[in-house]
């Protein structure tokens, strides 16, 4: 049997490829043949890096509209890539911007799609995707009726890894579609946040509506800052406008699996233990002893965290 | 201008989901379901673009029969008409065959603009909005935390993961709105009495043209082969703080027991 062609959709970040992309790179060489595409101009750094982290062909488009008009002139090159390729599978990672260029890739070819997937394996010859439903639910689901399987991933399913060697490239010359060109982005703006990202910290310091009202993220930001850890959020505190979407920590904001969670007057809806169940340790600080957080924590303390957190924080300033 | 948005009846999302171990689909309690609260921020969107340019706005949802109640809570915020696309043979819909139901209603209505949450608060995929711009051949402004209307033209901020960027693109156009975009009114009284006396329009797969072969489980080109339950045991230690923040002790030791101080 042919070897399986995998295809992993590259997304960049600060010019050069996603982590979560590289991310992808693995269960695509475990399960076949890496292949990355890039549809955005980028230097050859980006392609050697591709190359160390399993991709054994990048098809690299490197037309400025990409970069300009972004999703949508992407997805229907994609398309047409994918006519004459006819690769088994495309991964996605979970970027804003790979959700669009999926989905409308999906419309395009009027395929099965698979979102939030966590593992993938070929069982013989049928596809098996390994998809959480909630906290305590697991599906294994398939697709079906032809044309590549399309896949998105959740982040942090695989851990990336330089296996070193170097990917062939080949160019994308398919011209860029000018009726694709149609949502163009005038500007860039950079938000930076200040202390460690979110995703990446190893100990997060996370709120919710048992905090009481949004100028306590101060008390939050106060540990935090003591520990050298991030500040996250529930989506309730998020949705009420305390603290940024940047800060939301679950199926609907970020994935993050630190060293470290103390999740602070977090009731625990499956969509928070979503983003965070897969945390090394977890401590829970909820008046409610009844809260599902509990469940997952490896130390519970019912109390008031309005007046625990910052307990806590002068009794570490004083170690 | 016309502004459509697409709306769904969800499983409250506080409370735990279940899915029917025989059709191998998220079991729907009218009684417990509700309009997504994300799309809260669709409507409250559609509701100002309305406001400050004059025109229509309709809801649209596929859905069980229950679904008229997430509509209906649309209309009480202020939507003015409703459309239910309801019929057994859309049961086991897909990502594609939703958009296909979709996108038949919205090519009837041919609006301005149609507004859609990022992704549903139940099955979280996301992929709906994107997939419905693409059948309907409309530039997809997605993410947006805020936008701006003038003419035929749409701009908006856009989430990006180390902050936004500005779009813009012509209208018509499908806008998906996050969380920052606006805080949803709450329906007025009269607003929730006016809402029962709207026009609520029931439509079936066969009067939107749709081939039943195209849509629904028939349809679907995704297959759950199978749900399993997974249980985590943890050891969990739990100490009560009365008041006296005193429990800091207990998770000083726990910090210094993972070597974190």
């Amino acid at each position: 049997m042919a070897t399986r062609r995998i295809w992993v959709w590259t997304d960049l970040s600060d010019g050069m490829p996603h982590r979560l992309s590289l991310e992808l790179l693995v269960p695509a060489r475990t399960i076949g043949s890496a292949e990355a595409i890039l549809l955005r101009p980028a230097s050859s750094d980006v392609l050697s890096v591709l190359g160390e982290h399993g991709a054994a062909v990048v098809y690299h488009g490197d037309d400025a509209a990409y970069d300009e008009y972004i999703a949508d002139p992407q997805a229907t090159t994609l398309a047409a890539l994918i006519k004459s390729e006819q690769p088994d599978a495309i991964l996605f990672p979970s970027t804003f911007a790979a959700r669009d260029v999926q989905a409308r890739l999906v419309g395009k070819l009027g395929v099965g799609v698979i979102a939030n997937a966590t593992g993938i394996e070929y069982d013989g010859d049928l596809l098996k995707v390994t998809v959480p439903y909630g906290a305590e639910t697991v599906a294994s689901v398939t697709v079906e009726g032809g044309g590549p399987a399309i896949i998105q991933m959740r982040p942090k399913s695989f851990t990336s890894e330089p296996v070193g060697g170097s990917a062939e490239v080949r160019q994308v010359s398919t011209p860029v579609d000018a009726a694709s060109c149609r949502v163009k982005v005038l500007e860039n703006v950079e938000q930076s946040a200040e202390g460690p990202n979110l995703e990446e910290a190893s100990i997060i310091v996370s709120g919710g509506r048992g905090i009481g009202k949004a100028e306590n993220f101060a008390l939050l930001e106060a540990l935090a800052h003591q520990l050298g850890g991030a500040v996250g959020a529930s989506r309730a505190v998020v949705d009420a406008g305390w603290i940024p979407y940047s800060h939301q920590v679950g199926q609907t904001g970020k994935t993050v699996k630190p060293d470290l969670y103390i999740a602070c007057g977090i009731s625990g809806a499956i969509q928070h233990i979503a983003g965070m169940g897969g945390s090394k340790r977890i401590i829970a600080i909820n008046s409610d002893p009844e809260a599902p957080i509990f469940e997952h924590a490896d130390l519970g303390i019912v109390g008031d965290a309005q007046v625990v957190v910052p307990k806590l924080t002068e009794a570490l300033s004083k170690l | 201008m016309k502004v459509c948005v697409c709306v769904k009846h969800i499983p409250d999302p506080t409370m735990p989901m279940v899915v029917d171990s025989g059709t191998k689909r998220l079991v729907r309690d009218r009684g417990q379901s509700i309009l997504d609260p994300s799309d809260e921020f669709s409507v409250e969107t559609a509701l100002k673009l309305v406001e400050e340019h004059g025109g229509e706005t309709v809801a649209i949802t596929m859905g069980p029969d229950g679904a008229e109640d997430a509509l209906r809570r649309a209309m009480a915020m202020g939507i003015d008409r409703a459309t239910l696309i309801n019929d057994d043979a859309l049961a086991g819909s897909d990502v594609v065959s939703t958009a296909r139901a979709l996108a038949a209603v919205l090519k009837n209505e041919q609006p301005d603009l149609v507004i859609c949450a990022t992704e549903s608060t139940d099955a979280y995929t996301g992929m709906v909005p994107g997939t419905l711009a693409e059948l309907l051949d409309l530039p997809l402004v997605s993410f947006a935390r805020s936008v701006t209307v003038d003419g035929s033209s749409i701009s908006a901020q856009q989430d990006t993961e180390s902050g936004y960027r500005t779009v813009q693109a012509s209208l018509p156009a499908l806008l998906t709105v996050t969380a920052s975009i606006a805080e949803p009114r709450y329906p007025s009284f009269k607003g929730m009495m006016q809402a029962k006396k709207k026009q609520l329009e029931r439509i079936n797969v066969a009067a939107l043209g749709l081939d039943s072969a195209s849509v629904g489980e028939a349809g679907a080109r995704e297959k759950v082969l199978s749900v399993a339950q997974v249980h985590q045991e943890k050891q969990v230690r739990t100490v009560v703080d009365d008041g006296s923040g005193d429990s800091v002790v207990e998770i000083v030791a726990f910090l210094k027991s993972i070597q974190v101080v």
